[in-house]
């Protein structure tokens, strides 16, 4: 049944292979599909599933950990400043990002290639390595504070480490590659004739830029800004050694619950309401740019 | 007659272009500080060092711990990138080729560990492993990897896909080729570039993922990012610039050589 049809008319063979592929290409699927089944969607069921203990050697179940997340008012603190935290990154990464995808999209060829690849390289180069060194650079004998001492713009060193300032400018930067690459797809496409005939019709840049360009490269906006913030939120590395201990944020609150204290069901509880509330800003995200796109072309 | 200079042109490109600059500038500075700060001649971090020798990298030869860790993150990288690249290659050829809304709904789950945060991830798998009574191995890990990296190759591969000729496929199948046949001989070879693309990217992704070997890592399998975030957290020990040095390096020769083999930058838009 397999075989695919050897002789005769060549229109009767390709209306055989049509609903041939049809029903069978899920199998190709398949294996990946039982993989996320058994180690992707279990667990996260099992996530689920264990938040519903009251107690964390988990004998009885009941809503025990939810009334004590939502009960206590520095839980909800925690998930309030992870949310904001990236949004705040999300921004200043957009606002930073914009102009970069912009250049990369108006040069060409060589110099594209070699943008790009500056874009790129360091998504691939360690985390780890990238927030080191602003760990360096933010510190209180750090390069950003040797300079400001030395212009005399303050006489004392500036608390950047261990700030929440410092964690959103390291996050933006470290984050900055997930946005820029999007928008660039999505300002390579953006018809030129576009933006010339608004100058035709006596807008100026900036007029043309907040009118045309910025609003048709919504859907790249979008996709970078829903990278970036889920990239934002998770990031455990630039947290901590930028943030310190004392900057708590959802990350490090869940992995001290859950490994320092082994109160796995609270840890699971928090885990499901930081996914959720991940979740809903992200569809957030969608909706908005749903109806302004709907505002521009309707 | 307009050839005037437009002075409001002129403050949007300048703006534009200021910000850009700044920010590509940005991009790099991190990587360039951290090379020049591995070739300190001193005891401790200080920017810009006083003295410059090799003595870290030399350190870091007999820096047992690093060097564990790392094999211990190579080997759970290429572990990953085989699982991913096999799975993810085969999930992406249905995808393609279904028009059913299951393919819609499949690509969209196999993208969500993009968007989900991967420390619950990571959290919910260590809770399933260790009620499964699994130890923590290179294996458990690879396994955690393998769902936060296979987005990467089922994205360049489907990339690839979309750019491929439906009739070079028919034609194979109408000469009488079968589905092994044909993929071997005319689809791989045409997608080579997304495959090779995408393994590079899940290596890359393995090799620096943090949240979720978090909890799927123990004493014996740490992997180097964690110990490397371990040695500038608690101690900021000179070896961390040095090993830092290494890796970008390898990853800057890496990725130099796959832009060669690959085009890795043009997957990566």
């Amino acid at each position: 049944m397999d075989r695919p049809v050897q002789q005769g008319n060549p229109r009767l063979t390709t209306g055989a292979t049509g609903p041939r592929l049809g029903g069978g290409e899920w199998r190709l699927a398949l294996p990946l599909a039982l993989f996320f089944l058994a180690f992707f969607l279990a667990p996260l069921v099992l996530l689920v599933s264990i938040s519903f203990y009251d107690d964390p050697r988990m004998t009885t179940v009941g809503t025990g950990q939810y009334e004590a997340f939502f009960g206590d008012l520095l839980n909800l603190e925690v998930l309030w400043e992870t949310l904001l935290l990236g949004a705040k990154a999300t921004l200043l990464c957009l606002v930073a990002g914009y102009p970069v995808a912009w250049l990369c999209a108006r040069s060409s060829g060589r110099v594209q290639g070699i943008l790009l690849f500056v874009i790129i390289l360091p998504i691939l180069t360690s985390v780890v390595v990238r927030t080191f060194a602003w760990v360096v650079i933010l510190g209180r004998e750090g390069l950003i504070n040797q300079a400001i001492v030395g212009l005399g713009l303050s006489a004392e060193p500036i608390r950047l480490l261990f700030s929440e300032l410092g964690v959103v400018i390291v996050l933006a930067q470290v984050q900055m590659p997930l946005m820029v690459l999007p928008l660039l797809t999505t300002l390579q496409r953006i018809d030129p004739n576009l933006a010339d005939a608004s100058a035709a019709l006596g807008a100026g840049a900036w007029r043309t830029f907040f009118k045309v360009t910025l609003p048709l490269s919504l859907p790249g906006i979008l996709a970078g800004s829903i990278l970036v913030y889920a990239a934002c939120v998770t990031a455990f590395v630039t947290h901590t050694l930028i943030g310190g201990v004392r900057l708590l944020y959802m990350p490090l609150f869940i992995f001290q619950q859950a490994m320092d204290l082994q109160n796995w069901p609270f840890a699971a509880a928090i885990s499901v309401m930081f996914m959720i509330s991940v979740l809903l800003v992200i569809a957030l995200l969608v909706a908005l740019s749903r109806s302004s796109r709907s505002q521009i072309y309707g | 007659m307009r050839r005037a200079i437009d002075p409001e042109r002129l403050s949007f490109e300048a703006t534009f272009a200021f910000i850009a600059l700044v920010c590509i500038f940005f991009l790099l500075f991190p990587s360039v500080i951290i090379l020049i700060l591995s070739f300190t001649g001193e005891e401790t971090l200080h920017f810009p060092p006083r003295s410059y020798s090799t003595r870290w990298y030399a350190a870091l030869w007999e820096a047992n711990e690093i060097r564990d860790a790392a094999w211990v993150s190579i080997r759970v990288a290429a572990l990953t990138t085989v699982g991913s690249v096999g799975l993810g290659v085969a999930a992406a050829l249905a995808i393609y080729r279904s028009k059913a809304a299951w393919a819609r709904v499949l690509d969209m789950l196999f993208m969500s560990p993009l968007i989900l945060p991967a420390l619950a991830f990571g959290f919910a798998i260590l809770m399933m492993f260790s009620l499964l009574g699994f130890r923590p191995s290179i294996w458990t890990l690879a396994i955690g990897h393998i769902a936060v990296c296979v987005p990467f190759v089922l994205r360049t591969t489907l990339a690839s896909l979309s750019q491929l000729d439906p009739a070079l496929l028919e034609s194979s199948r109408s000469l009488g080729a079968g589905e092994l046949h044909t993929f071997r001989r005319v689809t791989l070879p045409l997608i080579r570039r997304g495959v090779i693309a995408g393994g590079f990217i899940a290596f890359m992704a393995s090799f620096d993922n943090v949240p979720v070997s978090l909890f799927l890592q123990d004493a014996r399998t740490q992997v180097l990012p964690i110990h490397l975030w371990d040695i500038i957290h608690n101690q900021l020990d000179s070896r961390a610039a040095s090993a830092s040095g290494v890796l970008i390096l390898v990853t800057l020769a890496a990725m130099v050589i796959m832009e060669r083999v690959s085009g890795v930058t043009r997957f990566m838009k």
